[in-house]
């Protein structure tokens, strides 16, 4: 026997059945719609009840059954369908996780029992780089492994080599807040934006004497701030992240609006892509505390997990494209898998009580470098799910942190106006 | 006196707790192994910075300096009396902080002398508020005189504890402002118990009103449309195939073990990591032709590690070459290559494409299965970016299966592999 989500009802199982409706719940003369696939043969068998009658019969094989009352007239409250549309929502979330939870016959941490303890870690600082006004809000690596882009709440976005220290470009943005930027796959332009709610790309020319800040060209569009970016495999392409609660795939040559991404319910903070030759995927965190897994070319939702307790400020993609990880507000991170469907791994401590912001993977994945609202960076032993090192220096929040393309370095973002370069 | 040892205990006992505690491990010394042991230097750093976030809230204040941090030398400290708390969710207004700093220039003591930023502030503030100076003034009076009632001491506790408020609320330029919110948060109050009281009782009508602070809309109800695709979602989710954990762990645990060589956080690059020595030359070899021993080493992980580096595409392609059989790798770079083109090339490259591979009597004829082959024909007559993705899944599969493995097989890979151990065998 199995529960009819709405309440005096039940449906039997077997072949065929009826399903009688509490005439007190009911009155006569509504139309009755029962939709729901089968588990054995995948049919869905709308099924109407003749006006005036409060029974209907129903084929079905499965329990999965959906029901779902339409209003035949006006007398009937919305607020009772929505009511039972919600209530059937709730229960089909709560069957997810059922399902999850079957598949759970041991923990991540348990399994890495048998694996060496990591070394006792030393990471110093190498480099501190000082030349932002004030709070450095993101940043982010060049493929070339040394130089990289950073952006401030003074509105200005600074192109550094970070191995000489060397300030290579400044470009001005007639915005304070730039709370997103990100380098080219090519090396040959950087994207910024922010509180201007575009998001922007401009070139960089070898000429030093060039002001680059004229030649930026606007390219993605929101209602609401950009709070992140990134772009694909190529330098024509942006996606962006805002908090409009929308993600954004973007021609860059034309601006054109490829691809939107809708099913956050608040501010999305963060994006990653799928660090995958063949994959289409990118997985955003949000205000509403979920994080989502989308198909690029559908701009469909693929997968969503809602394990975080408040704001989820950065998500960052294990280096094999099978799992995540997440910051939040909450004080704790997270690591999802992607085959298991569940949050396989909470990095949290009774000590740590401010808001994580930003997280990144070593490049073996073993190491989960992350940032937060207390100053500090935690290193995460991302199998055993304890803590291997604290690193202290900034003299406020850091805002952003990663790990540079060949693994060799740490950047990490500051609200304290620079950013440190850090290594074993 | 007899609770000491308690409260010690109870902070030993958190101290060594096991999950969030200090680490407890067995160092390797010379010779031997050190049992059970913690770094000193882990607590003091620990200690510090816990006192230092105490000291940034205001918890505790330095009792001659305006900068509020915890310093390991002869300073004196006070604590901060809990109605100045920051669990009190003060939001402290201007025309508090100008009642404040006007008592202060009434007080003719030197160590209420204000501070220039604070003669900065003040004046900027009696032109903000210059209508309504007269009440600040009055209230400022009232203050004082309020002040001057009570004890000596009592005074000189209170005064500090009231400046060490301000030091937080409005901190000295230059310091960590703990009380500032990240952008993207404040306009939604997420606090609705921050306490709008006044610190000096000023009435509603003379004070500002902040205009950040907009009370944030109610969540919106989710409609009966957005209902029925969460009721979709879900059901799409419950079809899903999910592997077993103990599965996923293994491969969490293989994947990781495969790579920690290449790991600098976990292992020394060869010859040295560039940022502690500052010697570029592991970057320089990357950049180089020649690929090292242990990047060929990784191509053998998957085909993906052959496609994502420039090199290992390289010799995949010469591979395939010298068997004649190197169309799929060129129709898979090619779609991948269109993926990367602005729209505007989109379908010039796409007819580009067809002709050269799939077109009837194309010269690099691929072997696609029908059902892609006619997607992709459809696909065509309305060119977008992912008009080949059936076409190129199917390769793709083919490649892995079959002309990667023959690869990794091959004569030409394998003295890649070997090719750096030959080098050092010739040093002798």
């Amino acid at each position: 026997m199995s529960q009819d989500p709405l309440e005096g009802c039940r449906i039997s199982a077997g072949k065929k059945s009826a399903v009688s409706l509490g005439k007190a719940l009911h009155p006569p003369n509504l139309l009755v719609v029962v939709e729901g696939t089968c588990g054995a043969c995948v049919a869905a068998s709308p099924v109407s009840a003749p006006e005036g009658s409060c029974s209907y019969n129903v084929a079905h094989h499965h329990l999965c059954v959906c029901v779902r009352v339409c209003m035949a007239w006006q007398g009937l409250q919305k607020g009772e369908t929505l009511a039972s549309l919600k209530q059937e929502s709730e229960n089909l979330r709560r069957k997810l996780e059922e399902e999850r939870g079957k598949l759970t016959d041991v923990e991540l941490h348990q399994v890495a029992e048998k694996v060496e303890t990591v070394a006792a870690l030393s990471i110093k600082t190498r480099r501190v780089l000082k030349g932002h006004g004030n709070k450095v809000l993101s940043m982010d690596w060049c493929k070339d492994k040394r130089r990289l882009v950073s952006s401030s709440q003074d509105g200005k976005v600074i192109v550094w080599d970070a191995f000489t220290l060397n300030k290579e470009h400044g470009i001005t943005l007639p915005c304070t807040w730039v709370m997103a930027c990100a380098y080219a796959p090519s090396g040959c332009a950087v994207a910024c934006g922010g509180l201007d709610n575009k998001c922007s790309v401009v070139p960089l020319s070898l000429d030093r004497n060039e002001n680059v800040t004229a030649k930026k060209k606007s390219v993605a569009m929101h209602t609401n701030y950009v709070s992140g970016c990134s772009f694909t495999n190529s330098d024509m392409q942006l996606l962006t992240s805002s908090g409009d609660g929308t993600c954004a795939l973007w021609d860059v040559e034309s601006g054109q609006l490829l691809q939107s991404f809708h099913g956050h319910t608040a501010d999305v903070l963060s994006l990653d892509l799928a660090p995958s030759e063949t994959g289409n995927t990118f997985v955003s965190g949000g205000c509403d505390m979920k994080a989502n897994v989308w198909d690029m070319r559908s701009g469909q939702n693929i997968q969503s997990f809602d394990n975080h307790q408040s704001d989820i400020n950065c998500v960052k993609y294990y280096p094999s494209g099978d799992a995540f990880a997440s910051a939040s507000d909450d004080a704790t991170c997270r690591f999802y898998d992607l085959r298991a469907d569940r949050e396989v791994a909470v990095y949290q401590k009774d000590s740590i009580i401010f808001g994580a912001s930003s997280v990144d993977f070593s490049l073996s994945g073993r190491l989960l470098f992350a940032g937060y609202n207390d100053y500090t960076i935690n290193v995460w032993d991302v199998l055993k799910g304890t803590r291997v090192s604290v690193l202290f220096g900034h003299e406020n929040r850091v805002s952003r942190v990663r790990v540079s393309p060949d693994g060799t370095a740490l950047c990490s973002a500051s609200w304290d106006n620079t950013l440190r370069v850090s290594r074993t | 006196p007899h609770k000491k040892p308690v409260y010690m205990e109870e902070l030993i006992a958190r101290m060594q707790d096991e999950k969030n505690g200090i680490p407890i491990r067995t160092v390797k010394s010379f010779l031997t192994k050190i049992p059970s042991v913690f770094s000193g230097k882990v607590v003091m750093l620990e200690a510090l910075h816990l006192g230092t976030l105490m000291a940034a809230h205001g918890y505790f204040f330095p009792i001659s300096d305006h900068v509020l941090m915890l310093k390991d030398d002869g300073t004196f400290y006070r604590f901060q009396t809990p109605y100045f708390w920051p669990s009190n969710c003060w939001e402290p207004e201007n025309t508090d902080y100008a009642v404040y700093l006007c008592k202060r220039t009434m007080q003719n003591k030197a160590r209420l002398e204000l501070a220039d930023y604070e003669a900065e502030s003040l004046a900027r503030l009696q032109r903000a508020f210059a209508r309504k100076w007269e009440f600040i003034f009055m209230q400022a009076e009232a203050q004082a005189k309020v002040d001057k009632k009570r004890d000596k001491i009592e005074r000189k506790i209170l005064d500090s504890q009231e400046r060490a408020f301000w030091d937080v609320h409005r901190p000295v330029p230059g310091c960590v402002n703990t009380t500032e919110v990240d952008i993207k948060k404040s306009s939604r109050m997420k606090n609705p118990h921050k306490t709008r009281k006044s610190v000096y009782g000023l009435q509603n009508d003379i004070r500002t009103h902040s205009p950040t602070h907009t009370p944030a809309p109610e969540a919106k109800q989710p409609t009966e449309e957005e209902l029925q695709e969460q009721i979709t979602f879900w059901q799409l989710q419950l079809d899903r195939h999910r592997l077993k954990m103990s599965k996923v762990a293994e491969s969490l645990l293989g994947y990781t073990e495969q790579y920690v060589e290449y790991d600098p956080f976990l292992t020394p690059p060869d010859p040295s990591n560039p940022w502690i020595t500052d010697d570029t030359t592991v970057w320089e070899l990357e950049a180089s032709k020649e690929p090292g021993q242990q990047r060929v080493k990784r191509w053998a992980f998957g085909i993906d590690e052959v496609l994502k580096d420039p090199v290992g595409r390289e010799q995949f392609l010469k591979f395939l070459e010298s068997e004649f059989s190197s169309e799929n790798l060129r129709f898979w770079l090619a779609v991948q290559e269109l993926k990367k083109r602005p729209i505007r090339e989109v379908p010039s490259r796409v007819q580009e494409i067809w002709q050269e591979f799939l077109a009837p009597g194309a010269p690099s004829a691929i072997n696609v299965d029908s059902k892609s082959y006619d997607k992709t024909t459809q696909n065509v007559k309305d060119p977008g970016r992912y008009a080949f993705e059936d076409a190129q899944e199917h390769i793709y599969k083919l490649m892995k299966s079959d002309s990667y493995s023959r690869f990794i097989r091959s004569s030409a890979y394998q003295e890649l592999l070997q090719a750096k151990k030959k080098k050092s065998k010739n040093l002798f």
